[in-house]
């Protein structure tokens, strides 16, 4: 018997990971403090959407090591190319996550890498282009926690 | 136990292609929240910055945070348009430099 | 079948585990381990004869897409690094002897090729089965002069997991006509089945008759053992066999036997034989 993907996300999603980081008591980061980071990111501009494209998995099997990419619209020329895209997660200690800053020899704004999420939560990335624009484009990742401790 | 920087170049690439790189190191990337069995907080020590040279010249850089999982992986784009040396350098906390090299020819 | 599913529902709900409504089943799925392009790896086999179910399955086609694909690339399979520490470890020299494993051994992937698919085997100067992790023990103690690795401890892990990794892709096999591999097979059989600890279950009890479902989130596998030492996300780093098996056991809340003592060797010898045709796939990346 299949079962749906979704179907499953619903019902066996849901415990949270507050120990991966291993600490408890500490706050987490919080959707406004994102929107706070990304606003002094942007400066004047008012983040766009569309060309940027943030790849996640749906659901983490595990929040210790979350394959995460970005990939940005541009022709990276020497007058017209992405300089920065960076991460926030609204959900961990700490809100940010990774800058990376491109060059017209990076050819193509893309990067990936492999993150800590200490619980389900919203994945931010915010690119900066040459001329000051900026785009963004969020993903939720639901992160599972595992039935055998070994 | 450190073991070199795992990097992937292709060895030769015609010129203007974009090339997919990836790197891979070994590092616990120790986050400074975590606790030890007393309670008390482990210092943070993470790589907080990767650049990549191209013949002396900057392509790629990321400065990273501790939310960056242990062993940190990067996977970018270069553009090539002659041969040369990429350079790889990771910066620890404490400030030990992580470097290597890989050559490309390109035609 | 479903009665015991139930009462398995009910005994894990004791300790905060519980396998998502008996409905819920999600077949292992159907995609190909292929790594690096090239070596297509055998996930899926025939069960010897006397196994309990029709079909051997790789824990890889339990997990998630993006799990999978790490392992298909030995480039960002993290597993890797400790591959090639283990490398750096076969050509250094230790011990009163002045050797290094390669001052005997040469070049393991031709010396050790295959050689992890074979293991446990049988020891005669101890009567006993004896795993890679053992072996490497044997020579360093009586070949190099060197101090036996404590479990998971020094270059142990790394070690067993270049030797092993010297069979990427060959299918497991194990010779159990050697000595008294039979009987320890014998003894591994009533570990697995052996419902043990307070919430009375055995191996066979989640890896046996519930592969498929899910335990809070784990799509449960056949629990085999072709791809240890594995890379597990969740510690970021090699774990060993017996350190997963000491796991499993502990979720149990059974009292837990020491690595590499007689139960948890006839363990490996049976479970590596329930793991029989699969290929080699160390160093496997898990959740
Ligand atoms: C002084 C020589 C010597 C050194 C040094 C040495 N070994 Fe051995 N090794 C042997 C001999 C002899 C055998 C037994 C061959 C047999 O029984 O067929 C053996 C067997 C093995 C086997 C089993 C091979 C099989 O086919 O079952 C493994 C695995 C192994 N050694 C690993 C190591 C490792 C790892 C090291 C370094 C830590 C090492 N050896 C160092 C001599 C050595
Ligand atoms: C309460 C249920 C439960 C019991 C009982 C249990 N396990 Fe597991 N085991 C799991 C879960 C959950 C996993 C992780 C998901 C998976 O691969 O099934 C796992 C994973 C494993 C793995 C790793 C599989 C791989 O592909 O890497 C092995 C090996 C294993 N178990 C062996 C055993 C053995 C041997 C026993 C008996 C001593 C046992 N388990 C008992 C739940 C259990």
């Amino acid at each position: 018997m299949n079962l749906n993907r979704r179907q499953l996300l619903t019902r066996t999603v849901g415990v949270s990971l507050a120990g991966l980081f291993g600490v408890q008591s500490r706050a987490f980061a919080t959707p406004e403090a994102v929107a706070e980071a990304v606003k002094s990111f942007s400066g004047d501009s008012e983040p766009g959407s569309g060309r940027i494209k943030l790849t996640t998995p749906e659901i983490a099997e595990n929040g210790n090591s979350v394959p995460i990419g970005v990939s940005v619209d541009s022709p990276m020329s020497d007058d017209d190319y992405v300089t920065q895209v960076v991460i926030y997660a609204d959900g961990n200690p700490n809100p940010d996550v990774i800058t990376f800053n491109f060059t017209p020899a990076s050819g193509e704004a893309t990067a990936s890498t492999r993150m800590r999420l200490a619980k389900t939560q919203n994945v931010v990335a915010v690119a900066k282009m040459s001329d000051g624009s900026v785009f963004t484009d969020t993903r939720n990742i639901k992160v599972t926690i595992g039935g055998c401790g070994g | 136990m450190a073991s070199k920087p795992r990097v992937k170049v292709p060895k030769s690439a015609s010129a203007g292609d974009i090339i997919t790189i990836k790197t891979l190191l070994s590092h616990t990337m120790e986050s400074g929240i975590r606790k030890d069995k007393d309670g008390n907080v482990i210092p943070r020590k993470i790589i907080n910055k990767f650049v990549c040279e191209f013949n002396g010249a900057v392509v790629f850089s990321c400065d990273i945070d501790p939310a960056i999982a242990a062993n940190p992986y990067l996977e970018f784009k270069a553009k090539v348009t002659e041969s040369g040396t990429f350079k790889f350098m990771w910066t620890d906390d404490d400030g030990t430099v992580f470097e290597t090299e890989k050559d490309i020819s390109v035609s | 079948m479903k009665k015991h599913v139930q009462q398995l529902g009910v005994a894990i709900g004791v300790i905060g585990l519980s396998f998502a409504s008996t409905s819920i089943v999600a077949e292992p799925v159907d995609d190909k381990l292929i790594i690096d392009d090239e070596i297509e790896m055998i996930s899926r086999a025939k069960a010897p004869e006397g196994h309990p179910l029709p079909e051997v399955i790789s824990g890889w086609h339990y997990r998630t897409p993006e799990t999978r694909a790490i392992e298909t690339d030995t480039f960002q399979n993290p597993g890797m690094l400790g591959v090639e520490q283990g490398e750096e470890i076969w050509n250094t020299v230790e011990g009163s002897e002045g050797k290094s494993c390669a001052s005997c051994h040469d070049d393991a992937a031709t010396s050790m090729k295959g050689v992890g698919a074979a293991y446990p085997k049988w020891d005669e100067d101890s009567s006993k089965p004896i795993n890679i992790e053992g072996r490497i023990n044997k020579c360093r103690v009586e070949n190099m002069g060197a101090e036996a690795y404590k479990f998971d401890k020094g270059g142990q892990k790394p070690l067993t997991a270049y030797i092993k990794h010297q069979s990427l892709g060959m299918p497991v096999e194990l010779d159990l006509s050697q000595g008294e591999m039979q009987s320890w097979w014998d003894q591994g059989k009533e570990t697995y089945y052996k419902r043990t600890g307070q919430l009375n279950l055995s191996c066979a009890s989640c890896h046996e008759q519930n592969n498929g479902k899910y335990i809070r989130a784990d799509h449960l596998s056949q629990g085999n053992v072709n791809g240890f030492p594995t890379y597990r996300l969740k510690q970021n780093k090699l774990i060993s066999l017996h350190n997963r098996f000491r796991g499993c056991i502990r979720d149990t809340r059974a009292e837990f036997p020491a690595a590499f003592s007689d139960t948890l060797m006839g363990l490996e010898v049976y479970t590596t034989w329930r793991g029989t045709g699969l290929s080699v796939e160390t160093p496997a990346v898990r959740q």
